[in-house]
């Protein structure tokens, strides 16, 4: 699974994307989450606000209960403040 | 229908020309221009960094000038949005409606205003003499977008 990450979350990440291997438990934007909170505190502070999360999983934005597969482009970003 | 994201200028003459060119039909043409300013609330700025997810971009803008064009009779319509590090005075967006009547003109531009604000996946970093920090989104953004 591809993931890019933008903004503030990209900072508090610590990188702009990387490539994981799902875990088959996994079938979740919210479950994605949880599980990259799982592998550090630079994930857990970067998620720590659910409002301002915003995934988009091939390009389209989702819910957080959206289903995701290890073939899925998933980019992970703070509400948007763009014009 | 016309979209573009880049880092140089545009030149709102130029843009409006592309769509006018040959045409002796259009009635309207309502320009919106969103700028750089050097002060938000009390601060001074000094800079602004925009970054954005290039791919989705491109294909956002899109979306929400078909919609524009599917909800009112338009002519036309163009929207260039830049990206990158921009100084107080400097370009940001702009959206370009032509038709055969005001009203289409001037909602459409309002509309694709209002959504590109919260659908558009653009981030705007300020640099102020205290510091740098990421712009937060405003609530009131999202319902400007809701009430079309």
């Amino acid at each position: 699974m591809n993931l890019l990450y933008f903004a503030m979350i990209r900072e508090s990440i610590g990188k702009s994307s990387e490539t994981i291997d799902l875990p088959d438990h996994v079938k979740s934007v919210s479950g994605l989450l949880t599980y990259l909170e799982s592998k550090g505190d630079n994930y857990i502070s970067a998620f720590a606000q659910d409002d301002l999360i915003r995934v988009a999983v091939n390009q389209e934005y989702v819910g957080l209960n959206h289903a995701v597969t290890n073939a899925d482009e998933i980019a992970i970003f703070p509400p948007m403040t763009g014009g | 229908m016309h979209v573009s994201v880049q880092t140089e200028d545009f030149d709102i003459a130029i843009e409006i020309g592309k769509l006018t060119h040959n045409r002796k039909d259009i009635g309207a043409i309502a320009t919106f221009t969103g700028l750089v300013r050097d002060i938000h609330g009390d601060k001074k700025i000094r800079k602004l960094t925009l970054e954005h997810f290039p791919e989705m971009a491109t294909k956002e803008l899109e979306k929400i000038a078909r919609l524009a064009n599917d909800r009112w009779p338009l002519q036309g319509i163009s929207i260039i949005h830049r990206y990158g590090e921009l100084l107080p005075g400097d370009n940001i967006v702009l959206v370009v409606t032509t038709s055969q009547h005001r009203e289409a003109a001037f909602e459409a531009a309002q509309f694709v205003m209002d959504w590109l604000k919260t659908d558009a996946p653009f981030w705007k970093k300020e640099e102020t003499p205290e510091g740098v920090h990421w712009v937060a989104a405003k609530t009131e953004d999202d319902d400007k977008k809701d009430r079309w």
